[in-house]
This record gives structure tokens, C-alpha cells and sequence, in this order.
């Protein structure tokens, strides 16, 4: 019982850190140098937003902060003593945690077995009876609510979070680094989690956030530091500053915030679902009888948070999922489990979520990607063989029609940023695929100027006449661009609400399964 | 100390080819140990395998005549191994390329000329060997069972259905008990290049075939889907690539292709089909060794192919010279193998000690 005793906050004897410095940081990987001569200082009982694009250099100093890097220069002092951080078990010792953007944690145990792994103090026999009264502490201390005996993959993405934040905080960090912990967040999940880390910081801890969200630097941070392209720019106090200011330091230039939507009338019917339901990889049901259908000049935004039968859906109707009952048709013809060249050939774009894994093959070279949906066709084949000189023309037609930056159409995609990576894919689709185009997280991951280029090549694909169907998880980008937007959950519409009539809070809680909308019969 | 692993950026054909010769003498200086054990100096050892081989007229024309199954099955499982196909079943596939290449030759042979019977036996042994390639690609797609272990499986079957055949039904009655087949007519057997064993015909199908595979592989529509498909099967299932198909066809090319291997090891060393040990001693094997140190290149595959085919005669050399086991060469291939493999890592990543 003396054990127990000693297990209180800092009990592995985390010192309380009341100033981190990190002075003259570099980092060099090749081609890039990902952080140049990086100063930060972040005081105790603050929350130091570390905002910047994709690519611009935070998750690099982070995780050299954290001993997962080692960095090429500079230096980092704690309470102004100089200290050497070389694997997280340092950063862990000096009193660092950091929550990662995905979770390390094991689906199928639970969460109190979770936290015990790696954690020294547990005892040997029975480590979890010890771990399930601490977190009860943590459960009234800082309303980190949770139950310690469910099973991880039963917690949703914001519980999971907790687990983790438990998970550093056990450990003893007095300093927290969360990467972008609200991407995989509800509104509402986003709102409990910042009353967490106000109390943390009340409590003395402090925290490292790091996003690309300008809004969540406005509510949350005491001060903000800006980073571009490996860079600072600046340091200020977030009192002293404005989301304008703020996007122009992160990108370089005017950012517009309101996209021009014109108004259009929706045409004829292009795609329509009815009554479908969709297995998942393990055979449970994902999609439970979903209807809805998309016009033309229509974007049809569905939002949720991710896994509940979003992709299932996509893949059902692109032909890469067996449909279990019900029905797809496109511009009136039955595509239910047809094949993905067939419906490819009706003319469906598909821009695929997780990108990298599913959209390109990253050894081959960019020519090759760009045909990656119509090599088997004319004009791009002829016979048994490739057409290469046309397919090299077509590329080089592409790279320059949507601007993407590589140095040539030989190298391969691999090497490609993600903004970059994914005009491509779009180019690829829309330049040969226009009637409905399918899009599933499109800019997820992607820098403010990669989002808006995207953003506005959507819709001006939809005043071109194609319908869309637009899947995110970001409610920014649902409300930006939809005209009817549908909230899905455990593989069900909640409802579909035109976007005039839409508001973020009922969204919101419609995303997490607390409100649903009576079915009405649309059209 | 700590030793940290990073991934690298994109690497220069240059420096690829610098740490592939390195990989190369890492793996002969291991492989040197084995004769060291021996009470060996290696370096005299490695010196006797490569004048055994490359040092005479008599060397390289045996060095040739080895380079040729090997350079079949090389770019045989080259094809297969872009699809990330793992085929370790060359040694199954060739042998029974060599089974039905030896009954057309036994019937046909006597009643037809050469230009009828030997194009022929090629045909068919291309067939069978595709036969035993398909097989487990079927099971791979359909069933998905996994490759490396129905191809292996796949090569004791053969051996043991050839065993069969020789010491039962096709038992030849003019070989004295031996377990050979009666020898080929002269119109099933294969020209060689005068006081050598190279039957050049199948040395030239070899180079023709390295060409096309090669164009098969970059410039055919069949080629790109094996190459998406060995890369990135997500990708290649969002493409709508059917992986049945296109995993058939590359099996039966990479099969047929160690199957003509077959034809040319009865039809134009041993005449006859006899024991699975002597026809093939282990090529299929050795060659996913040559598909490696080529990169998967076909054309690359021809030169790989004789500085191995070198050092399976060097490992004669040795053999007879410094009382070895032939099985000394063997491991001294599969430490060649291993090295070359590994290289991979070290191409990808980065190791940097700090103190």
C-alpha cells in the first residue's frame, strides 16, 4: 500500500518544467531542410500553440523535442540548464509527454492495460488494480472522464485521446505536446478537450499545440509561434494578435476565407443510393441502409467522424466493395457491384482517402501515376501496349494545367509533396472523369494554399455541371463547399440538411449520435 | 552510444551501384569464413573459384553452359518478383518444362525432324512449366495461400514426379538399370558450339527472351498492372486491376520461361531425362540469387547470370581441387544472397552512430 502512496502527480520524478528553450535548432533531411535555425521558448503554465502549414516544419521539431530526432544543431535547455535529449525515454524522464496525431495505442486491450505498458512503477502482478484508482484521480481532478476496464476499440477518437493525455500525464509530463489533436474530434469532443487542457495548465502543467487551425489558436493558446518553411517568423502573444495576421505569417500571402459560391441551380439526378447496406473488412455491417442521391451542380457533403462507414459507403460505390443489399445507379444506369473500370468508365472520379496508400503507387513516376485510371483505354494504350509518348504529353498537359510542382514527369510520385500528390490525383480523375466526381477527404493534410486550390477546383467543377460527393471530416470544409449536407454515424444518415438551414451545433451533435432528424422522403 | 535508423531521400544510380558491389564483397569475405573454418586461406579459395571459372577457355565455356539456366529462371522470377510474386518454385517449374519437353521428344523424336521436334519440345515446355507457375497463383489469389510455401511445396512434387518417371514408367531400356530415360533421337536434341556443352539455340532464346521481358515489363499495359500490383495492391485494386488475370499471366510467363530452362538442360547436356538432382542441381534456387543482384532488371539478368553460372564452376573447381562438399558453394551462394538482400535496408535507410 506504501507503493500506492508514492504514485501521485510527478511521481517518476518528472522535475516541474517553468521554462523550456530550444535555441538554434536545424534539421536536415534530404532535399529539405525541414528546421532552420529554430528558436522556441515555452513558459510553465502556458499553452504555446505551434501553428504552420503542412510541411513547414512542427511535427520535425517536435519530435526532436521528444527524442525521436536528433537534431543536426542547436540546443535545448530546461529551467536553463542545457539537456540532451536522445530517445523519448530522456524526454520522458525530463518531465516531456506527447500525445501523437495517431494513436499508439492496442485496440484490443484495455484501457487501463493500455496505460500500464511501459509504465515502470506498475507492480509486476495484478498492474492494472493500481493504474484504476489513478485514474479515477485524474477522472475528478482534471474531468478527464473514462472508464478503465473498456476496451479500446470501443472508445471513440476523443476518448482515446484521453487515454493517451492519462497516459503522459501518469508518466509524469509536466509538459504536454499534443499534434493536432483536434483533427479527429466532434465540436463538442474539440470543447471538453480544451477545458482539459485549461485545467492542466492551471495546475501548473503546460502544453505544446500544434495546428494548422487558426481558430483553435484564437480560443486556446496563451502565445503562438508561427513557422513556415522550416522557419520562424514570428513569436506573439495571442491578446496581440488576429486570425488574419496570423494566416498571412503562416502562408506568406492573403488568405481568403469566404470562398465565391456561386448560386446554380441543381440539375438532373447523377447519382442515387437506395436502401444500400455495406459490409466492412471484418463482416459487421458499416453501412445500415443509407438513401440519398446527388444532382448535378450539386456538392453533397457528408460529414461524420471517420469510421462510421464512410469509406465503406465510397467503396461501395465505386465497385471496390461488394454491396450487400440495395442499389447504386448512375446517370440511370444499375452500377451495384459492378466493376471499377466499368463505373470508372461512366465517368466517376474518384479522389481516394488516405491518398499515399490508395491513390498513387509512390515508386513509379509521376507519367505513370497520371494514367493510373485510364492506361488500359484509348488514346493512352493501344493493343497490348502502353502509349507512352501520348501519356507523357497528357502528363506534361496536367502538371502544367494544375500547377504541380515536380521537378519533372520521370520522378517518382514518392518524392512529391502531399499537396502536390494530390493535384495530381485530381487532375488525373477530372481530366478524364467529369459526371460525378467522388471525394473523400481531399484536402485532408494539405497546406492553407493546397486546401484553397482544391476547394475552388471543386466547386468549379460543380458551376462545370459535375455532381459531387464530398466526405469530410473537416465541418469547415462541409459548410464551405456543400449545398446538402448529410451527418452519418454507426452507418447511418442522422439526416440531410441543406446548408442555408444548417448549423454547426446540430451538426455536431448529430455527428456524435445524440440528435437525429425525422426521415423525410427528399425530392 | 546510439545508433539511430533514418529513412533516406532518393539515391543516385551511382551510389546504388557502389553499395551493390560493396554488398558483393561483404558477402565473399563472409562467405570466406566457411573456408577459413576449413582451414582455408579464402582469399586462395575465392582465387580458385574465379580462375576455375572465368581464368580459361575451359572455364568460361563451362561458365556459359551454367549461365544458361540460370539466366532463364533469372528472368523468369525477375517478372514475378516486380509483382512481388515470391516465387521460389523455378526448380519445380523447370523440371517440368524438362518432363513434357522429354515425352514429346521420346515420341515425336524419331518420326519428325529437328525443325519440327525442337521447336516443339521448347512449346511444350514453356506449357508445362506455366502449368506449375499458374497453380499457385491460382491459390494465392482465389484461396490466399501464401506463394512462398505452395511453390516450394510445388518443387518436392516435381522432383519426386521425375524421380518417378525415371525410375519407373520411362525407366529407358537401353541404360543399363541407370535411372535415364532412353536417349533423345538427334533430332530432339539440341546443337552445341563445337567442343563446348553451350547449345547456343537455348543461350539465344535466352537473350531474345531477356529483351522482351524486359519491354513486356515497361511497355505493355500487362507490364504496368504487374508493376502497380507489386508496388501498391491498394492502388491497384482502386485501378480496377483484376489480380487474378494479371497474376496468371505472370506466372505462366515466369514458369514457362524456367520450364524452356528445362527443355535446354535434357535437350542439350543430358539427352535424356534423369534424376532431378542432376538436372537442375539446384538453378531454380540460384537464380533468385541472379533476379536480386540484377535488380529485377532482364537485361541486367545475362551478366548476373554468368558471374553466377562462375561461381557454380568455380565450386567444382574447388571441389575436386581442395576436397570440399559441393554444399560449401551452396552456402557460399546463400551468404552471396543474403548480403545482396540486405543492401535493401541500407539503401533505404540511414544508420548514423552518435556518441
Amino acid at each position: 500500500m506504501k507503493r500506492r502512496k508514492d504514485l501521485t502527480l510527478h511521481s517518476q520524478g518528472g522535475k516541474k518544467i517553468e521554462l523550456l528553450e530550444m535555441k538554434g535548432i536545424y534539421k536536415k533531411f534530404p532535399g529539405v531542410i525541414a528546421n532552420d535555425n529554430v528558436n522556441l521558448e515555452v513558459k510553465g503554465g502556458e499553452i504555446h500553440a505551434l501553428l504552420g502549414e503542412n510541411g513547414a516544419g512542427k511535427t520535425t521539431l517536435m519530435n526532436i523535442l521528444y527524442g525521436i530526432y536528433q537534431p543536426d544543431g542547436g540546443e535545448i535547455y530546461i529551467n536553463g540548464k542545457k539537456v540532451n535529449i536522445r530517445s523519448p525515454r530522456d524526454a520522458i524522464e525530463l518531465g516531456i509527454g506527447m500525445v501523437h496525431q495517431h494513436f499508439m495505442l492496442i485496440p484490443t486491450h484495455t484501457v487501463a492495460e493500455n496505460i500500464c505498458l511501459g509504465f515502470k512503477e506498475a507492480p509486476f502482478f495484478y498492474p492494472t488494480r493500481v493504474i484504476e484508482e489513478r485514474i479515477h484521480d485524474f477522472t475528478d481532478r482534471y474531468g478527464l472522464k473514462i472508464n478503465p476496464k473498456a476496451k479500446i476499440w470501443q472508445l471513440s477518437a476523443g476518448e482515446q485521446q484521453r487515454v493517451e493525455i492519462i497516459k503522459t500525464l501518469l508518466r509524469g509530463a509536466s509538459l504536454l505536446i499534443l499534434d493536432e489533436p483536434t483533427s479527429v474530434l466532434t465540436p463538442q469532443e474539440t470543447k471538453e478537450l480544451f477545458t482539459i487542457l485549461k485545467k492542466l495548465v492551471e495546475e501548473g502543467h503546460s502544453v505544446i499545440f500544434i495546428t494548422h487551425k487558426l481558430e483553435e489558436v484564437m480560443e486556446i493558446s496563451d502565445r503562438v509561434t508561427v513557422l513556415r518553411k522550416g522557419k520562424v517568423v514570428a513569436t506573439v502573444r495571442t491578446k496581440d494578435t488576429n486570425k488574419k495576421e496570423l494566416a498571412r505569417m503562416m502562408v506568406g500571402r492573403e488568405v481568403i476565407f469566404k470562398l465565391e459560391r456561386e448560386k446554380i441551380e441543381r440539375g438532373e439526378e447523377v447519382l442515387k443510393v437506395k436502401d444500400l447496406f455495406v459490409e466492412n473488412d471484418r463482416g459487421l455491417m458499416a453501412i445500415k441502409g443509407v438513401s440519398f442521391s446527388v444532382h448535378k451542380n450539386e456538392i453533397f457533403g457528408i460529414a461524420g467522424v471517420a469510421g462510421n462507414g464512410q469509406r465503406e459507403l465510397v467503396e461501395a460505390i465505386t465497385g471496390l466493395r461488394k454491396v450487400k443489399r440495395g442499389k447504386v445507379e448512375i446517370l440511370n444506369v444499375d452500377v451495384t457491384n459492378s466493376s471499377p473500370k466499368r463505373i470508372g468508365d461512366i465517368g466517376v472520379a474518384h479522389i481516394p482517402e488516405e491518398r499515399i496508400r490508395f491513390g498513387i503507387v509512390p515508386n513509379l513516376s509521376v507519367y505513370e501515376n497520371a494514367v493510373l485510371r485510364d492506361y488500359y483505354h484509348e488514346p493512352f494504350s493501344k493493343g497490348l501496349f502502353l502509349n507512352h509518348h501520348y501519356i507523357k504529353e497528357h502528363s506534361k498537359k496536367l502538371v502544367k494545367e494544375f500547377s504541380i510542382d515536380t521537378p519533372s514527369i520521370d520522378t517518382p510520385v514518392k518524392l512529391l509533396s502531399g499537396g502536390n500528390i494530390q493535384k495530381l490525383i485530381l487532375a488525373r480523375e477530372i481530366s478524364t472523369k467529369s459526371n460525378l466526381i467522388i471525394a473523400a477527404h481531399p484536402t485532408y493534410g494539405l497546406d492553407v494554399a493546397a486546401t484553397e486550390y482544391i476547394r475552388k477546383l471543386l466547386l468549379k467543377k460543380r458551376e462545370e455541371g459535375a455532381a459531387i460527393l464530398l466526405v469530410s471530416e473537416d465541418l469547415e470544409e462541409i459548410f464551405e463547399l456543400s449545398d446538402r449536407i448529410a451527418v452519418i454515424f454507426e452507418g447511418k444518415f442522422m439526416g440531410i440538411v441543406p446548408r442555408e438551414k444548417a448549423n454547426l451545433q446540430d451538426i455536431g451533435l448529430m455527428m456524435a449520435g445524440s440528435k437525429r432528424l425525422e426521415e423525410r422522403n427528399e425530392d | 552510444m546510439k545508433i539511430k535508423v533514418e529513412r533516406r531521400g532518393e539515391i543516385s544510380p551511382k551510389k546504388r551501384f557502389a553499395y551493390l558491389i560493396f554488398s558483393l564483397i561483404i558477402g565473399f569475405l563472409i562467405g570466406g569464413l566457411i573456408f577459413l573454418f576449413k582451414g582455408i586461406n579464402p582469399f586462395y579459395a575465392l582465387q580458385k573459384i574465379f580462375v576455375g571459372s572465368f581464368g580459361s577457355i575451359y572455364g568460361w565455356k563451362e561458365t556459359i553452359t551454367k549461365a544458361i539456366p540460370l539466366m532463364l529462371c533469372g528472368i523468369g522470377l525477375s517478372l514475378a518478383f516486380k509483382g512481388k510474386f515470391w516465387n521460389i518454385g523455378a526448380d519445380g517449374q523447370l523440371l517440368f518444362g524438362a518432363v513434357l519437353a522429354t515425352w514429346i521428344a521420346l515420341s515425336l523424336g524419331k518420326t519428325y525432324p529437328a525443325f519440327v521436334v525442337l521447336p516443339l519440345m521448347f512449346v511444350g515446355g514453356f506449357i508445362s512449366g506455366a502449368f506449375w507457375g499458374i497453380i499457385p497463383a491460382i491459390m494465392k489469389i482465389k484461396l490466399g495461400i501464401n506463394e512462398v510455401i505452395t511453390t516450394l511445396m510445388l518443387n518436392y512434387i516435381a522432383e519426386q514426379f521425375v524421380q518417378y518417371l525415371v525410375y519407373g514408367p520411362w525407366k529407358g531400356k537401353t541404360q543399363y538399370g541407370f535411372p535415364y530415360t532412353d536417349n533423345f533421337s538427334s533430332s530432339a536434341t539440341l546443337p552445341v558450339i563445337k567442343g563446348t556443352r553451350i547449345h547456343y539455340p537455348t543461350l539465344i532464346i535466352g537473350i531474345i527472351l531477356a529483351v522482351l521481358i524486359y519491354i513486356f515489363i515497361m511497355k505493355t499495359k500487362i507490364g504496368y498492372e504487374i508493376r502497380v500490383i507489386g508496388e501498391n495492391p491498394e492502388a491497384a485494386k482502386y485501378a480496377g486491376i483484376n489480380f487474378l488475370k494479371t497474376t496468371i499471366i505472370m506466372m505462366a510467363i515466369s514458369g514457362g520461361i524456367a520450364g524452356i530452362a528445362g527443355v535446354g538442360e535434357v535437350a542439350g547436356i543430358h539427352h535424356h531425362l534423369t534424376v532431378p538432382q542432376q538436372i537442375s542441381s539446384g538453378y531454380g534456387y540460384t537464380a533468385i540469387i541472379v533476379a536480386w543482384l540484377a535488380r529485377l532488371n532482364p537485361l541486367v539478368v545475362i551478366l548476373s547470370s554468368i558471374f553466377f553460372g562462375g561461381i557454380l564452376v568455380g565450386g567444382d573447381t574447388i571441389q575436386t581441387s581442395m576436397g570440399l562438399p559441393f554444399a560449401t558453394i551452396n552456402i557460399f551462394n546463400g551468404l552471396i544472397l543474403i548480403s545482396v538482400i540486405s543492401i535493401n535496408f541500407f539503401l533505404e535507410y540511414k544508420i548514423s552512430i552518435k556518441r
